[in-house]
């Protein structure tokens, strides 16, 4: 009980009427960020650092952690909206939430959303209150075979669980591992796919491509179908939030499931996005109605956003205790702590325990403000739909350009972007899925490198993939996941053919 | 004569430098550029000097950090290239200069930058995990005797770390597995988490690790020992690591830290980022951030800079060749 005295001590820390003041400032500017795709948490975060450096360590991280609450609410926003992921965790958000407001649901898709997150989000900071320390020594035990076996899973789970062609996915998947190959190669220290240009000396960058893809397109389909967008003008009050509510226990196993799966991904890095991702397919494997989903069903949104906040909280703790930070927003806040004089590390947790508690005090308050906050001004973001096209249009746009821009200061980016929004375009006519795609570019030079590290250790041998208990599990439940189609209709057609025969003896 | 020449002299001081304070200043915000990903050593040193700047009034114009860690650091060295004439820039830059140039045939010349100032040093320890062995004698045995080879973990290929294990295992006759990753931050946690059997990272890299009891140094890459003496950790400072010289093995390496801006600067505005950054190194922010990573001081600019550089650069060139390191 040793971490409730000192999680009371933090509040105490924290209930003072400037903190709390910072707080709202930090999750509107937060909100705001989140908003503008490609602006999203790490540059806001940045972006802001410099105001925090005259404040003391625990009213400046407080602001700039409540930022990130409020970019990570923000986020969702314009997935649901407009089809634009703020954020990489963001993308599978838009496979239900997209359609939802569509339907004149947008109300219920925003409401689903944050509820998620607040959700997701207050089971891993509940996690690291009272389980820090194992989870730090848990993350320890992942060497490259057990990343490797991490990632695979992930890709596995998307052929295996998917509802799309596999043949497509694949070749969606494939194209994303060929991009994602652009650049300098951690491995051998080569440029790869360059072509003696500066530009792609960067590589692909991700958020550039998901911009693109998923914003741009979705503008050049909405024109080439009719000049508006098809989202009617919800009529929003608390009765809507308070049905949503109301229908939340019915999900409870998906809300579980997805929190457990962002809990356990989030202290890996990357963890977000595979979490995101892994918590929306299995939610479909798992629901008596695969089929509905990705038209708008409510679930939909629940499970991915409640895996993506769970483990984008969960991430804050490795970065706390080993400096190792799980995301871009975590990694500038990183650099934040270190600018204070507080070194993430095994003992940060020891020896600046007002600050640690302060910050996980500071998640359950600005989670609980946040929510509250963004929940009040859902009437507001929903009546954006009510704009016409003609207008809102060329703003997405524009906005598109900025945030492509604002990711790495790069012209060249915008024109990559706008080439992203051509393949996304070409892509949903001949129905390759964008997901697996996107999924691919994001993880795929980190499991390249995790691959080929575990290659090193082993000399060559994939049994390094079996080498204990842990890599073993991931990487035969990988493979699982890869047959399940197989293993779902042998299974089935075994118990068809069992059951008439146990008819017949009876 | 001799007097005419004297205040000829006087006026030329007065000429040259006056112009440094009076003459130009930033009109923009000045921008720190990042050769390394965020969080890094790099990133650190640029958010402590935007801080430093900041709390010391050195500069009127705001302070921002760019991060360009893309493609290893190149993205950064070909932002400065690109960036002809512009002093609103200035770049952080390490031992990449020279060899992203040789192992990936980059397009770079570090004479194409216009030189600011040396700023500090830093070192390479080498790391094995608290429970492995307890000298480097005893190292280089165990690895020698290992059936498979003792796997060492370093930031990237074809660099510092990769460099230093090839020396390890020239000097010593012991074969390592070399295993490259993104960050020093993380083969700090895969060293403590016994993926790796040793890292040679940068002291501030294994700062909070060594401290916490998870890794023991074994011996410093320098002629001499570390300076500080302040305890780090319970028992030990910086100062009480041995040379690996001491322990017999004769492997020297130190990684510059310098301030370069774009080619094509006029003299003046050279001048004012020297007179920043000599401003810089007497704050107390910067000493602090010195001696908790324990870097080694060193100002140099002018000519003493830039023949540090030149001789630098070919022992780093020297080093690149004879480890096999030099792209075709």
């Amino acid at each position: 009980m040793e971490a409730l005295g000192l999680l009371l001590h933090g509040f105490a820390v924290l209930l003072t009427w400037k903190t709390l003041a910072l707080m709202m400032v930090g999750l509107v500017l937060g909100v705001f960020v989140g908003v503008l795709p490609g602006l999203g948490g790490p540059n806001g975060v940045a972006i802001l650092l410099p105001l925090t450096f005259s404040m003391d360590p625990t009213s400046a991280i407080v602001m700039l952690s409540c930022i990130y609450w409020g970019a990570l609410f923000g986020g969702a926003i314009t997935s649901i909206l407009f089809n634009i992921p703020g954020e990489a965790w963001s993308v599978a958000t838009t496979f239900d939430g997209y359609p939802m407001a569509q339907q004149g649901k947008a109300a219920e898709a925003l409401t689903a959303a944050f509820t998620s997150s607040f959700i997701g989000s207050l089971v891993a900071v509940l996690l690291i209150t009272f389980l820090a320390p194992w989870i730090s020594s848990f993350a320890l035990k992942f060497g490259p075979p057990e990343f490797f076996a991490v990632y695979l899973l992930t890709f596995c789970s998307f052929v295996g669980l998917g509802r799309e062609d596999k043949h497509k996915t694949v070749i969606a998947m494939a194209l994303g591992l060929l991009l994602a190959g652009v650049g300098m190669d951690t491995v051998s220290g080569q440029l790869r796919m360059t072509f003696g240009s500066t530009d792609l000396l960067r590589g692909i960058n991700f958020l550039v491509a998901v911009i693109g893809l998923f914003g741009i397109s979705e503008i050049l389909l909405t024109m080439e179908e009719r000049l508006a967008l098809r989202g009617h003008a919800a009529s929003i009050s608390l009765r809507t939030v308070l049905a949503v509510w109301k229908d939340l226990p019915k999900y409870w196993m998906t809300l579980l499931r997805s929190s457990v799966i962002g809990c356990w991904l989030g202290i890996t890095p990357g963890g977000a996005i595979a979490a995101s991702f892994m918590g929306y397919n299995l939610a479909k494997r798992f629901s008596k109605d695969p089929d509905s989903f990705g038209k708008g069903r409510i679930e939909g949104v629940f499970a991915p956003e409640t895996a993506a906040h769970a483990s984008g909280t969960a991430a804050l703790l490795p970065m706390l205790a080993l400096g190792i930070p799980g995301s871009g927003t975590a990694a500038i806040l990183l650099g934040g702590l270190m600018v204070w004089g507080l070194n993430p590390g095994p003992l940060l947790f020891v020896e600046h325990k007002d600050f640690v508690w302060g910050l996980i005090a500071s998640m359950y308050l600005g989670n609980v403000v946040g929510l509250v906050l963004v929940l009040s001004t859902v009437p507001i973001f929903a009546s954006i739909l009510r704009v016409p096209f003609a207008a809102v249009a060329p703003m997405i746009v524009v906005s598109c350009a900025i945030g492509a821009y604002a990711i790495q200061n790069a012209m060249f980016d915008v024109w990559l972007m706008l080439g992203f929004g051509v393949v996304g375009y070409v892509f949903k006519k001949i129905k390759i899925p964008l997901a697996p795609f996107t999924l691919a570019l994001v993880l795929g030079s980190r499991a390249e490198d995790a691959f080929r590290q575990s290659m090193i250790i082993s000399g060559g041998n994939m049994k390094v993939f079996w080498a204990n208990g842990l890599v073993g599990t991931i990487t035969t439940l990988a493979i699982l996941l890869l047959f399940w189609p197989l293993i779902d209709r042998l299974v089935a057609s075994v118990s068809k053919s069992s059951a008439p025969a146990a008819k017949a003896e009876a | 004569m001799r007097n005419l020449i004297k205040i000829a002299a006087a006026t030329a001081v007065l000429f040259g430098s006056a112009p440094a304070f009076a003459g130009w200043e930033p009109t923009k915000p000045v921008e720190i550029v990042v050769a390394a990903g965020a969080g890094g050593a790099s990133d650190q040193m640029a958010r402590m000097m935007q801080a430093a700047i900041q709390k010391n009034n050195l500069l009127k114009q705001p302070v921002v950090v760019s991060l360009k860690g893309g493609a290893s650091g190149a993205e950064a060295l070909m932002y400065m290239k690109s960036s002809d004439g512009d002093a609103n820039k200035v770049l952080i830059a390490y031992s990449l200069i020279y060899m992203l140039p040789l192992s990936a045939k980059l397009p770079f010349d570090w004479h194409e930058l216009s030189p600011v100032a040396v700023i500090a040093l830093d070192q390479f320890v080498l790391w094995d995990n608290v429970n492995g062995p307890k000298t480097v004698k005893e190292f280089i045995e165990a690895a020698k005797a290992s059936s498979s080879p003792f796997k060492l973990g370093g930031t990237g290929s074809k660099r510092e770390d990769h460099v230093l294990t090839v020396f390890l295992e020239k000097k010593t006759g012991a074969k390592f597995s070399y295993l490259p990753y993104k960050s020093g931050g993380e083969a700090a946690t895969q060293l403590v988490g016994g993926h790796t059997e040793a890292n040679v990272n940068n002291p501030s890299e294994n700062l909070e690790v060594w401290r916490a009891g998870q890794v023991r140094p074994l011996c410093v890459f320098d002629k001499e020992r570390i300076s500080y003496t302040a305890k780090v950790t319970e028992t030990q400072s910086w100062n009480d690591i041995p040379t690996c010289k001491e322990q017999g093995l004769d492997v020297q390496y130190l990684m510059l830290r310098a301030m370069f801006l774009p080619g094509k600067v006029t003299q003046e505005q050279q001048e004012f980022y020297v007179d920043l950054f000599s401003k810089l190194v007497q704050t107390p922010e910067y000493r602090d951030y010195m001696e908790k990573q324990a870097l080694k001081p060193i100002f140099l600019t002018g000519k003493d800079m830039v023949q540090f550089l030149e001789e630098d650069g070919s022992l780093n060139k020297q080093l690149m060749t004879e480890a096999g390191f030099v792209a075709k």
